[in-house]
């Protein structure tokens, strides 16, 4: 119990706790629109931003120097979802869309991190996460993003429900669909900005698609599959995440592993359920 | 099976269009799809919308609805221009590809989501983004939508694993479910089985007495003929004929169209190159 008084214990426990919870919530929109891969494409972008702030920090000569790299990250993030999104509703191929974001989003990352004067190394943190080094500040943070997503994802659940589910019905009925489509592609990037802490850019998409996949072989209702991937979401990060205080492992990697882990049993028994009632 | 409102004996009493769309044109990457087509819609009145593949059909309600942007003409929804809140009093069931996203979705979540969407309210245009009638109440009208179609039994189960009449089925009440005055359906009765064919017709009789206004997009007038009012036939995005369904057809040879009335001439162009035959 003593370890739970870490400091640094608790801020990873709560930040992990408040990004497993939330990445499923804009997972379930993103996998309802068959745009599961979404998060990788705005994770790269938001890598950029990282490596812009980075270089910003250096140009005003700050003390520390990657002070500027989440808001660069949550930045970039932004921009990218809003052109995925115009791109999207003018009809480019999705596909295309995100390979442009994938190269674009890492290439300019490494290049911007070199004229920033830094190397490769310092962008493997925000690669493969960096949890153990949260401060208080990024608990906040992490809080106060954590919030808005939960707030808006949870709340507007049925518009943006009927947004994903059936865009052309949603327009008939009057819905603002242009103005939901890009809340879900903005809330979608910030949930990568936050989730980049704990997982990092590569592994991103996993957290708000992994728990979705879990809870779909549970549930046949919607609401369902988003609450309950929340709660796998949560219980995926604690577990890793206090594994990673007894063991000297890459945290973001072993949520992710625990995850298609879980998925692939889950799947197992299901279907082996569903062969015994035949 | 007539409607109270439309046993109009003079002019004066005709009563306002519900849909009333004038030289629309539509054009989609460039292209011209509607060179200009009218069409008006009554209460109580079924008009079918057919033509061809390709001929418009669809893009024409799809304008209708404010899905596709028009590029000329106008198009007024209860007497007023077309907007956002004209279309709370809409009902619309879109061509069917599949009821189901990503994520598995029960029939009544489907069929809620219906319940969404502008309104006046306190006489300020809001758009109600939590649905139109509070949530409780919500889950009983979309139970009672489902029931309307003879569907009630499928609330529960995900709408991808139902087969393609049952999704039909869902999709409609998902329209039913705002209480429309206007009903538009795009090829309702596309892969649709024979028990859920009937049990539309069954639907539409009520909803015609009860004086909704119906456009139905149509590649034959099969199970519906004894319903429909009139038959807008499009071709190449033009409109090639507008009146009571052709006699040519067969449609006096359906059972329970049982009175004779005065028909039109059949159109120019031979119907049976647009599928137009009695079942």
């Amino acid at each position: 119990m003593s370890l739970l008084q870490e400091p640094l214990i608790q801020r990873m426990l709560i930040v992990g706790l408040l990004v497993g919870a939330a990445a499923p919530v804009m997972g379930t929109y993103l996998v309802q629109r068959r745009m599961a891969l979404l998060g990788d494409g705005i994770g790269h972008v938001a890598l950029a931003g990282v490596a812009a702030g980075w270089l910003a920090g250096a140009a005003f000569d700050l003390a520390k120097q990657d002070a500027l790299a989440i808001p660069g990250a949550v930045l970039f993030a932004i921009i990218g979802a809003v052109v995925i999104e115009r791109m999207r509703s003018r009809g480019t191929a999705a596909d295309i869309v995100m390979a442009i974001l994938f190269y674009g989003g890492i290439a300019s990352g490494v290049l911007l991190i070199g004229l920033a004067g830094g190397s490769n190394a310092n962008l493997l943190g925000y690669l493969f996460g960096s949890i153990s080094t949260v401060t208080w500040g990024d608990v906040w943070m992490s809080v106060g993003l954590a919030a808005l997503i939960l707030v808006i994802g949870l709340g507007l659940r049925a518009a943006l429900f009927s947004v994903t589910h059936d865009q052309e019905f949603a327009r008939s009925t009057g819905l603002p669909v242009d103005a939901l489509n890009m809340v879900v592609a903005v809330l979608a990037a910030v949930t990568i900005t936050v989730a980049m802490r704990v997982v990092g850019v590569l592994l991103v998409s996993a957290l708000m698609i992994v728990p979705v996949a879990i809870a779909q072989l549970l549930t046949r209702s919607f609401s369902r599959t988003m609450h309950l991937a929340m709660g796998i979401g949560a219980v995926l990060t604690l577990t890793g995440i206090w594994i990673t205080v007894f063991q000297d492992i890459q945290p973001g990697s072993l949520i992710v592993v625990l995850g298609v882990a879980l998925y692939v049993v889950v799947a197992a028994v299901t279907s082996l359920l569903k062969g015994v009632r035949r | 099976m007539r409607s109270a409102v439309s046993e109009s004996s003079t002019p004066t009493d005709v009563p306002p269009s519900l849909v009333e769309a004038r030289d629309v044109r539509v054009s989609l990457q460039g292209t011209e799809i509607l060179h200009g087509v009218s069409l008006t819609a009554r209460p109580g009145e079924v008009v079918s919308l057919m033509g061809g593949n390709g001929s418009g059909k669809s893009t024409f309600v799809r304008a209708i609805v404010g899905a596709v942007p028009t590029t000329a003409g106008s198009i007024d929804l209860f007497g007023s221009p077309a907007s956002p809140l004209a279309r709370a009093r809409l009902g619309y069931v879109p061509q069917r590809i599949t009821a189901a996203g990503g994520v598995s979705a029960t029939a009544l979540e489907v069929v809620t989501s219906g319940l969404l969407g502008s309104r006046e309210r306190d006489g300020r245009v809001g758009s109600r983004l939590r649905g139109l009638v509070p949530p409780r109440d919500a889950k009983a009208r979309a139970r009672a939508a489902l029931a309307s179609m003879g569907v009630e039994d499928l609330a529960k189960r995900d709408v991808s694993r139902l087969s393609g009449g049952q999704q039909q089925r869902v999709l409609i009440a998902r329209a039913l479910v705002r209480r429309p005055h206007l009903l538009i359906l795009d090829e309702p009765m596309a892969g649709v089985d024979l028990e859920s064919q009937v049990q539309f017709s069954h639907t539409l009789g009520h909803l015609k007495e009860e004086g909704v206004g119906i456009v139905v997009v149509l590649h034959e007038l099969g199970a519906l003929t004894r319903h429909i009012d009139r038959a807008v036939v499009l071709e190449h995005g033009c409109v090639t004929y507008d009146g009571v369904p052709p006699k040519d057809l067969g449609v006096h040879a359906l059972p329970g169209h049982d009175h004779d009335h005065p028909h039109a001439d059949p159109p120019v162009r031979d119907g049976s190159s647009l599928g137009l035959e009695a079942p």
